[in-house]
């Protein structure tokens, strides 16, 4: 398998709005280049769920936000072919409620010009991904990308992407990794709580350990299977955290929400350029 | 003005993240007042549009509304915001000192839409939240409108800047529920008569659901516009997060969920949904 591993930088799922609502921050070269994760796009239209669907907590957000997005048919007529013309690499999030579904959002994904790979999300929270197809077990999450491989190019990425549960992480990724996943992301929110008891995901800064500790298990168990840590990627620091621990690449999310300009300033730091002189960003 | 009441067609307008810095504070009433300088959010600021600033040690930001823009000053351009300090984040900020450095991400939002003709307009604003009417009532001003202002609050100490609106406005109404200065109710009570007074073309308003809930339903039996600039917790405040759900009915009839940050905040009144939208979706400051 030739597919290119995208990376250092990359946009976290759901976190990069429509790509428009991101490109003022992006940077002098805008999206042009950048490895950016679509909201989770679903073969239906979803509403996302009701407010409040995000709140602090300290270290980070709960959300149930519910996967909004526009469905697969309006996702191809208008997101992403302004993504694709303001340059970015488009990486598109999918979330189906049957196998079925998945091979389907692939498979008509693998003939929109533009789409440089996909990510399967295979691990939102239960409560968060109400609705979609059940991953909890790694060969249910191992068939869902089989799945999605066999409709999409093989010299295009598909990367896998799980919630950082330690006791079945390697599990997870290898079976992710067997079943033909370019790569691994880990590190979608943790199951966790609002302040009043209704179930949502954690994310941000609080899950940066748990995420890390993921990373680097999954890297010493296989160390073969290209991982991206995800979780609480704020500055230079947390990102060379992830990629010391051996991760190829970082996916920046719920730090775009404090400071849209995270992205920019981390890929002007990590940036291979010889000159660049890696400054420690916020 | 038939083009321009649509609440969701003006373009997204350029925002950026800068360093400002705080050039004034004091405290008025319940308020802090806060004027900053944020180069290049001033120069782009539309009556309506707000800004999100990044509070230390807090993941979520705080989207604060727009209370004046002067074009220059000894600092260069100034933005002024009200703060009510509700909790740790806006504690915070109302707690920073002259001097103090802030990240500022703005303007942020549609803003309001402008009558082209010389119409006249009721503005109705409650609280810190009316602080987007005083710009939008020199813009009016500029254009020729008549324009009628309520500002209301619960007390005195929560009533914003009467006295100043008095150069843009034509007639000041001043409500506190209590009583304390003004006439006594709520914008619910004094609305319907106060639009058929100024015999508005637009109502404009600001303020909690229910003043824009009222003010909206007022505007429509009297045949008038309305938009209203709606708060709702905004965890980015830039798009990114669909973290603020707006329910409304599209143009095309069809009910959806929008984002009140980058959709709105301001909106027509006559498209929301205001069953579907709490009175108490919990304002987590
Ligand atoms: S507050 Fe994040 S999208 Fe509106």
């Amino acid at each position: 398998m030739s597919a290119h591993l995208p990376g250092p930088v990359m946009v976290a799922a759901g976190c990069g709005g429509t790509g428009r609502e991101l490109e003022p921050y992006a940077g002098p070269d805008g999206l042009a280049g950048l490895d950016l994760v679509t909201r989770s796009i679903t073969l239906d239209a979803r509403p996302g769920g009701p407010g409040p669907r995000v709140v602090e907590v300290p270290g980070g957000l709960v959300n149930a936000v519910g996967l909004p997005n526009p469905g697969l048919e309006h996702f191809l007529a208008t997101e992403l072919p302004w993504l694709v013309r303001a340059g970015a690499r488009v990486h598109v999030s999918i979330a189906g409620a049957t196998m079925g579904e998945y091979a389907d959002l692939a498979r008509r994904l693998s003939r929109a010009p533009g789409v440089a790979g996909l990510e399967v999300n295979v691990g939102a929270p239960d409560e968060v991904g109400a609705g979609l197809f059940e991953v909890r077990e790694p060969y249910h999450s191992a068939s869902v990308i089989a799945a999605v491989r066999r409709e999409f190019p093989t010299d295009r990425p598909v990367l896998a992407k799980l919630r950082p549960d330690v006791s079945r992480i390697v599990e997870g990724a290898r079976s992710c990794h067997e079943a033909g996943a370019t790569a691994i992301v880990v590190g979608n929110a943790v199951p966790a709580a609002f302040p009043d008891g209704r179930a949502g995901g954690l994310s941000g800064p609080a899950i940066a350990p748990v995420a890390l500790r993921c990373v680097a298990e999954v890297h010493r168990a296989l160390p073969d299977v290209p991982t991206i840590g995800c979780g609480g990627v704020h500055d230079l620091r947390s990102a060379n955290a992830y990629l010391d621990a051996g991760a190829s690449a970082v996916q920046v999310g719920t730090a775009l929400l404090h400071d849209p300009t995270t992205v920019a300033r981390l890929r002007a730091a990590l940036s291979p350029r010889p000159d660049a002189r890696p400054e420690e960003t916020r | 003005m038939a083009d321009e009441r649509g609440p969701v067609h003006s373009s997204l307008h350029p925002s950026v993240h800068v360093d400002g810095e705080v050039v004034a504070t004091k405290r008025v009433g319940g308020y802090r007042h806060l004027t900053l300088t944020a180069p290049g959010v001033p120069e782009r600021f539309r009556a309506g549009n707000f800004v999100a600033v990044t509070v230390a040690g807090h993941v979520a930001r705080r989207a604060l509304w727009v209370h004046r823009v002067r074009a220059s000053s000894a600092f260069g351009p100034t933005l002024d915001v009200v703060v009510e300090a509700r909790g740790s984040g806006t504690e915070w900020l109302a707690a920073q000192p002259v001097g103090a450095r802030i990240a500022i991400t703005g303007p942020l939002g549609r803003p309001f839409a402008l009558p082209k003709d010389a119409v006249s307009c009721l503005l109705v604003g409650e609280g810190y939240a009316a602080a987007p009417l005083f710009p939008l009532a020199e813009r009016l001003r500029e254009r020729g409108c008549a324009v009628s202002l309520v500002v209301s609050a619960r007390d005195e100490a929560h009533l914003l800047s009467a006295l100043e609106a008095r150069r843009s406005a034509r007639s000041v109404t001043v409500l506190t529920a209590d009583g304390s200065v003004g006439q006594r109710g709520t914008v619910a009570d004094h609305v319907e008569d106060l639009v058929r007074r100024s015999d508005a073309d637009v109502v404009y308003a600001a303020g909690p659901h229910s003043v824009l809930r009222s003010a909206a339903a007022a505007a429509e039996r009297a045949g008038a516009w309305s938009q209203v600039a709606v708060e709702t917790p905004t965890p980015c405040g830039t798009g990114l997060c669909h973290g603020c759900p707006l329910p409304v009915v599209g143009e095309d009839g069809v009910e959806r969920v929008v984002r009140a940050c980058a959709e709105g905040p301001v909106v027509r009144g006559d498209r929301i949904r205001w069953d579907a939208l709490p009175d108490a979706l919990g304002h987590a400051q």
